[in-house]
């Protein structure tokens, strides 16, 4: 026995280790923790099932990611305005960021709407602020992803609308919609329907893009905003697949076909934390997606058990103190992203700790994605961890994990339930407190919050700023569209909305002819208030 | 020590979201904080009227109000919840913000009658012991 190897048998090995979702870490992995994890069988090839190693077969050498920074704010005039410059600067998609009374279905004149119009979003009410904000953007080639839940069938219906009148064919549009109600209950909160009426008004969304706008992308469920009220990232991927898995079911129940629903379905995941923890999590989500569908949905389309995603943001692991940093923390966010395959990144910007992103702090998480693409050598090999012990391990016991979490859900009546009953966000909590407290305490450690962290001034950073005036612009708009469009016209067409919605018929439909006619994002909202109801939240802690 | 141990009459506070901002972690996590510091907490949940909290601190009886807002609005918004108050003669109560507000708005805000401002990250044991200061005084 050499020196070397007596010294280390001979002194204690190191504490254990755990992730955050709870799987143990070993110092050293060898093949034979492989074997025992669960083989290396379920690797598999690049763009085959089950798609551990992405899916495409040549990935980012033949296509790298795509870049969307979520913006949009003010009116339709300002964020068009940012969309030609990001567009300019080399983003090759837009993300849309909606004010809060455009998210919860009120007009810009609503009272509850004073003080919010046009701030963290770009203010819509009707049409027209569609047709301005896409003006002059060429949608085949920019696709256009709409963050938008509670009020996202007004909000896709004038897309549709205004990409109808623009003359793009809904056939062959691409683009996505967030449209991901059962998160919203669990975090971000943008609800608006009671959850029943909810999830049917996402199969309306399904149902029509399966019949009319077969290449568009309804719904991207969001483990992003679970994880961000305080999930691990195991229990991030447990819930999305759970709640896809929900909206798969419903739409079965309506008679719909598994396999162009499941096309339908994207996913948007969150990248902050451990670096090889994101990895496995994904390669073990993907794989797990595959195998749902096909194992328990009896798919056929293997396009259809493509877990197809955004993963970016990461704005949880972002810090007030020492703003600059995120800008560091934003590049390792991002190789997290592209060393998991994702198909779209977006970064959260080093200022949106404290406000909405500038101009400046835009462009350098656009940067930073584009450094990573064209200089580091990203882009040159499929899966480059592939095939690593210790990925190809933990990916093993991620999978496992995450299966466990979502039989748990089964067990206790499913996520649909589980989130009515307050319990998944009861959990979630539960779990943000722990995180927060052992942050306080200086368990978990954080550069420039409990190490390394300075006595400082409140920092000068640039601030978006809100301009009061714009609101008053979009009152003075929206009230124009309402004086100039035929009015009895607008009332008949609700009411068909109203009718529709009560003989529970798909909406969509009728909500497209109704929005054509100017309709706002607030009348369609309370017709469809009056039949269905609000949602009251359970507050359980 | 909590305030049961202490024998103290237990504090009482009414945590609400104001608006419509659906950012609630922060303002869960204060929550359970208070409680675990013995504090008697009342959660509105989202999207409150500025008229509907300050209605429940009166139904309540409440000692504290504490706000939680990351949309931005915090200026208009407490403007209003101010009013209300006021409208009530709920002056007493002691009123504190948190969230997302940047140290050029905390002096604004202190005009409007905010006792104590929190912004992202503030310790748990600074927002009780400010708490238990203001009651005690």
């Amino acid at each position: 026995m050499s020196d070397q190897s007596k010294r280390d048998s001979a002194t204690p090995g190191p504490p254990p280790l755990r992730w955050e979702s709870g799987l143990e870490v070993k110092p050293v992995y060898t093949a034979q923790d492989v074997e025992q994890s669960g083989g290396s069988e379920r690797i598999g090839a690049p763009g085959e099932y089950p798609f551990t190693r992405g899916i495409h077969p040549l990935m980012y050498r033949k296509r790298p990611w795509t870049m969307r920074q979520y913006s949009g704010f003010g009116t339709a005039a300002e964020t068009h305005e940012r969309f030609l410059y990001l567009i300019k600067h080399g983003q090759t998609g837009l993300n849309v960021a909606f004010d809060l009374p455009t998210q919860c279905g009120l007009d810009s004149d609503d009272p509850m709407a004073e003080g919010e119009v046009g701030r963290v979003g770009m203010a819509v009410d009707s049409l027209a602020d569609m047709e301005q904000a896409f003006a002059d953007i060429d949608l085949n080639r920019i696709t256009v992803s709409l963050t938008i839940n509670g009020a996202a069938v007004p909000v896709m219906a004038m897309y549709f609308a205004m990409a109808r009148k623009r003359g793009f064919d809904l056939a062959s549009l691409r683009g996505t919609a967030q449209n991901d109600i059962l998160k919203e209950f669990i975090g971000r909160g943008t609800w608006i329907f009671p959850v029943e009426p909810s999830i049917r008004l996402i199969g309306d969304t399904m149902e029509f893009c399966a019949g009319h706008a077969p290449k568009y992308s309804p719904v991207s469920v969001c483990g992003y905003h679970i994880r961000e009220s305080g999930a691990n990232p195991a229990q991030e991927m447990a819930y999305a697949l759970a709640i896809a898995c929900a909206y798969v079911d419903h739409a079965l129940a309506r008679g719909l076909a598994v396999d162009p629903v499941a096309r339908g379905i994207t996913f948007n995941f969150d990248i902050h934390g451990n670096l090889w923890e994101q990895v496995a999590k994904f390669r073990a989500g993907r794989r797990l997606w595959a195998r749902l569908l096909k194992e328990r949905y009896g798919a056929t389309d293997p396009r259809a058990m493509q877990l197809r995603m955004i993963a970016g943001g990461g704005g949880g692991g972002l810090t007030i103190q020492q703003p600059e940093n995120n800008i560091v923390r934003g590049a390792y966010y991002a190789l997290a992203s592209a060393l998991s395959g994702t198909q779209t990144m977006a970064l959260c910007s080093f200022d949106e700790a404290y406000t909405i992103p500038s101009e400046n702090a835009a462009r350098i998480s656009l940067r930073t994605m584009q450094i990573l693409m064209h200089e580091t050598g990203l882009c040159d090999t499929v899966d480059p961890l592939a095939g690593s012990y210790f990925i190809e391990s933990m990916t093993n016991e991620m999978e496992r994990c995450i299966e466990q979490l979502i039989a748990e859900l089964d067990g206790q009546g499913g996520i649909v339930q589980s989130v009515a009953q307050g319990r998944v966000q009861a959990e979630v909590n539960r779990q943000a407190y722990e995180l927060e407290r052992r942050l306080q305490t200086g368990e978990v450690k954080k550069v420039g919050v409990n190490i390394f962290a300075e006595e400082e001034q409140d920092r000068e950073v640039e601030f978006h700023p809100y301009r009061e005036g714009e609101a008053s612009k979009q009152i003075e708009r929206l009230r124009r569209v309402r004086g100039d469009r035929d009015g009895a016209q607008v009332k008949r067409l609700l009411e068909q909305v109203r009718q529709a919605a009560r003989a529970k018929q798909n909406v969509m439909p009728a909500v497209i002819d109704a929005v054509e006619a100017y309709a706002t994002v607030g009348e369609v909202c309370d017709v469809l208030r009056e039949v269905y109801g609000t949602y009251q939240e359970p507050v359980r802690f | 020590m909590t305030d049961e141990q202490s024998g103290s009459k237990r504090i009482r506070v009414l945590v609400a979201k104001v608006g419509l901002d659906g950012h609630d972690v922060g303002a869960k996590l204060v929550c359970r904080a208070l409680m675990d510091a013995g504090m008697e907490v009342i959660y509105t949940g989202l999207r409150q009227s500025p008229d509907a909290i300050a209605r429940a601190a009166l139904e309540e009886g409440v000692d504290v109000v504490g706000l939680s807002i990351l949309s931005g609005a915090h200026l208009p918004l407490c403007r209003k919840v101010g009013q209300a108050l006021q409208d009530r003669r709920l002056t007493d109560l002691i009123w504190i913000v948190g969230g997302n507000i940047p140290g050029k708005d905390h002096a604004a805000l202190k005009e409007i009658g905010v006792d104590g401002v929190f912004s992202t990250g503030a310790p748990f044991e600074q927002i009780v012991s400010f708490i238990r200061q203001k009651v005690a005084s």
